[in-house]
Parts: C-alpha cells; structure tokens; sequence
C-alpha cells in the first residue's frame, strides 16, 4: 500500500462489513421504526426530485412553474424543507459516521482501476439518468417502493423488485460499468 | 395508538442517519459489491433486503395483530402494476450499468466515491428528462394495469397476510441457501478491503 490515496484508508484500520443477516435484521428494525414514528417507509428519490424542482427556481422559475410535474411542487414555495429531505440528509451524515468509524472512508472513483476514469464518470451518469427516470415513472425506487413497499405486503413493490433484479441481471452482462 | 405520524426534522434525521449508517456497514456504498449480485457472485444485497423486509412486515403484522398499529394509517403504494415494471427495469439497468440505486449512491458519495456524485447528478437530469417528457402520455402509462380490488396481496387477492409472511419467510432461507451456493462457485462476497481499495478488473470481470 504505497499509493498516496490509500493513506486515508491506512490511517484507521478496516473494519469488515457487517454480515448480511445483521445488517438484514437492523435495516429492518430501522424500517420498523421508520413505520411506527412516520406512517411511511424510507426513501430517497423524494428527496432528489424536490431538489429537482428547486434547482429548477433557481435555474428557470418560469419554466418550472408552467411544468405539469414539477409546478405544482414549488407551488406553495421552496419544496426543500420536508421529512425526506431530512431523511437523506440524515442517510449521508450515517454513512459518513460509519465510513469514518470503520476506516472505509476513501476519496476515489471507484472502478477508475477497472474500466478507467472517463468511462467510469460517464456510466455513472448514465445509470443515474436510467435510474432517476425510472424511479419517477414508478413513483418510487428500490428504497422507496421496493424495500418499504414490500414491508407493507404491497403488489407494486414486488413487481418492482422482479423487473428491477431481471433487468439488472440482463444489463450487467450488455453493458459493463466498472 | 401507533404510527405518530410526525414529519419532522428530528424523526427524518434519525431514521436517516440509522438508514445510512446500517447501509454503509453492510458494504452498501460500493458499486462493486452492489453490482457484484448481478454478477451473481455476492448476494449481500438481496440477503439483506429480503431479511429486512421480513423483520419489518412481521413486525407491522405484531403490532397490527395486539391492537397498538392502525392498520390502515400505513403508507402502501397504489398497485399501478405497469408503471411498477417499468420503473423497476429503468431503476434496475440504472443500478447495473451506473453501480448504485438513488439511495446508495448518497452512502457511496459519503464514503468519499466521486462516482457517486456523477450518478447522483445523472439522477436530477433523469428527473429533468422526466419532466419534460410528462404529459397525457407518461400519465396514461403510469396509470395503467391498476389492480382495481387493492394494493395489497390481501385486499386485491385474498391471501391472508401470514400466509405472505409464511411465503417471505421461504424465500428468504431460499435465498440465503441458493446465494450461498453461487457464492461459494463464484468469487464469493466483496470485502471491506476489497471494496476500500475500488473495483478493480479482477472484481467486475
């Protein structure tokens, strides 16, 4: 480990990962008690679309206003300040405190090393445009409909999950990301 | 009687903050090890979210079945089944092809990945793109296949929830049986070193 980057990394032990039945269980007790004190599940494309329409005042206010989609979003103003958007704030400051703690914490582009930086960049926002469509399409996305969705026995969560793993597994092999 | 239904800062901070945290233990934050379950190779992501999803369900069925959770106080999605299949082929090839889904990029991001951030960037666009394009049409398709009984396997099919549970339950040790197996004949699970260092052509090949 001579590399420069990788100091961040030695300078704290890395701790393994939780194993997948542990971290199962408190995900789902996290969910749970997401339930219990909300009403609803957890989520995440909620909060970038609010950020969407907010970037959109700032951008072209006019524009965003007219859009059918996200004009009634910044009807009543600012759609930022909303309990998704404190959620996923919450969710970086989490992972950051865990990164952190377990010496995971390293400033890269991950898999640079395998299919090289630009190629990197772009099916990263490639595979966000893909995804950030689609979660809008389903009014949902795998946190959102398919994790919190199937905790409540919904039908569209687990339709969602089905076309989410076949699609993955067929788009994987067509197109190699990292 | 449960939820509160409090929408405040607080709550949002928390359940986020616990929400990050536990994804971020799990290895959630590495495009290499997310993507590493449609390699077939690691099956963290599906041991997870399905042992996550059976804790949750038993545990609003508990709740619901003592008489301390209102039943029908619970967010559940409208079955507009089409626009699930569609969305979750989109989301699907997005996480495949960009290495994260909406919420993990925003762990890979603070986990120190760059990459991260162009997804999360990708996904305002997507979001633009979908906006623009919204009208009759989009509208139409989101709307369609609708399973006009319910929203759940109960009210639309008349499968008693503990029988669902029963089902989950299946499929979760199915899941840890036969992802076990693929592992061990694969490369098996991503480390935490592994996942530090970044995908590299050993990894994702």
């Amino acid at each position: 480990m001579t590399s420069p980057t990788a100091a961040t990394a030695a300078s704290r032990p890395v701790r393994p990962f939780w194993p997948p039945l542990a971290a199962g269980i408190a995900l789902g007790l996290v969910l749970l008690l997401t339930f219990v004190l909300t009403g609803h599940g957890l989520g995440a494309t909620g909060a970038s679309t609010r950020l969407t329409a907010w970037l959109g005042t700032e951008v072209a206010p006019q524009a965003t206003a007219a859009n059918a989609y996200l004009g009634p979003m910044v009807e009543g103003g600012n759609p930022l300040p909303s309990w998704i958007s404190w959620q996923v704030l919450g969710v970086a400051l989490g992972a950051l405190a865990s990164a952190f703690w377990a010496g995971r914490f390293r400033v890269q582009i991950d898999g640079a090393r395998s299919v090289g930086s630009g190629r990197r960049l772009l099916s990263a926002l490639g595979g966000g445009l893909l995804a950030g469509f689609g979660a809008r399409v389903a009014a949902g996305c795998t946190s959102g409909l398919g994790l919190s969705g199937a905790a409540t026995l919904a039908i569209a969560a687990f339709v969602f999950l089905a076309t989410f793993f076949a699609a993955g597994l067929l788009a994987s092999r067509l197109v190699r990301g990292l | 009687m449960l939820p509160f239904n409090d929408a405040g800062l607080w709550s949002g901070l928390l359940c986020g903050a616990l929400f990050g945290f536990v994804l971020e233990s799990a290895g959630f934050g590495s495009p290499c090890k997310l993507t590493a379950q449609f390699r077939l190779s690691d099956w963290s992501v599906f041991k997870v979210m399905f042992t996550a999803i059976v804790v949750a369900a038993v545990g609003l069925w508990v709740l619901r079945l003592a008489g301390l959770l209102q039943a029908d106080a619970l967010f559940v999605p409208t079955s507009f089944v089409a626009a699930a299949a569609v969305g979750g082929v989109l989301v699907g090839a997005g996480f495949a092809v960009g290495g994260y889904c909406p919420g993990t990029s925003v762990v890979g991001l603070f986990s120190g990945r760059l990459d991260a951030l162009v997804f999360l960037v990708g996904l305002v666009l997507g979001t633009v793109a979908f906006a623009g394009l919204y009208g009759p049409a989009i509208e139409h398709l989101m709307s369609l296949g609708e399973v006009a009984a319910g929203d759940t396997f109960a009210t639309a099919f008349g499968i008693p929830d503990a029988v669902m549970l029963a089902l989950l339950g299946a499929a979760l040790v199915g899941v840890f049986v036969l992802g076990g197996r693929m592992e061990r004949a694969r490369r098996g699970p991503v480390t935490a070193e592994q996942a530090v260092a970044g995908a590299d052509e050993a990894l994702t090949h």
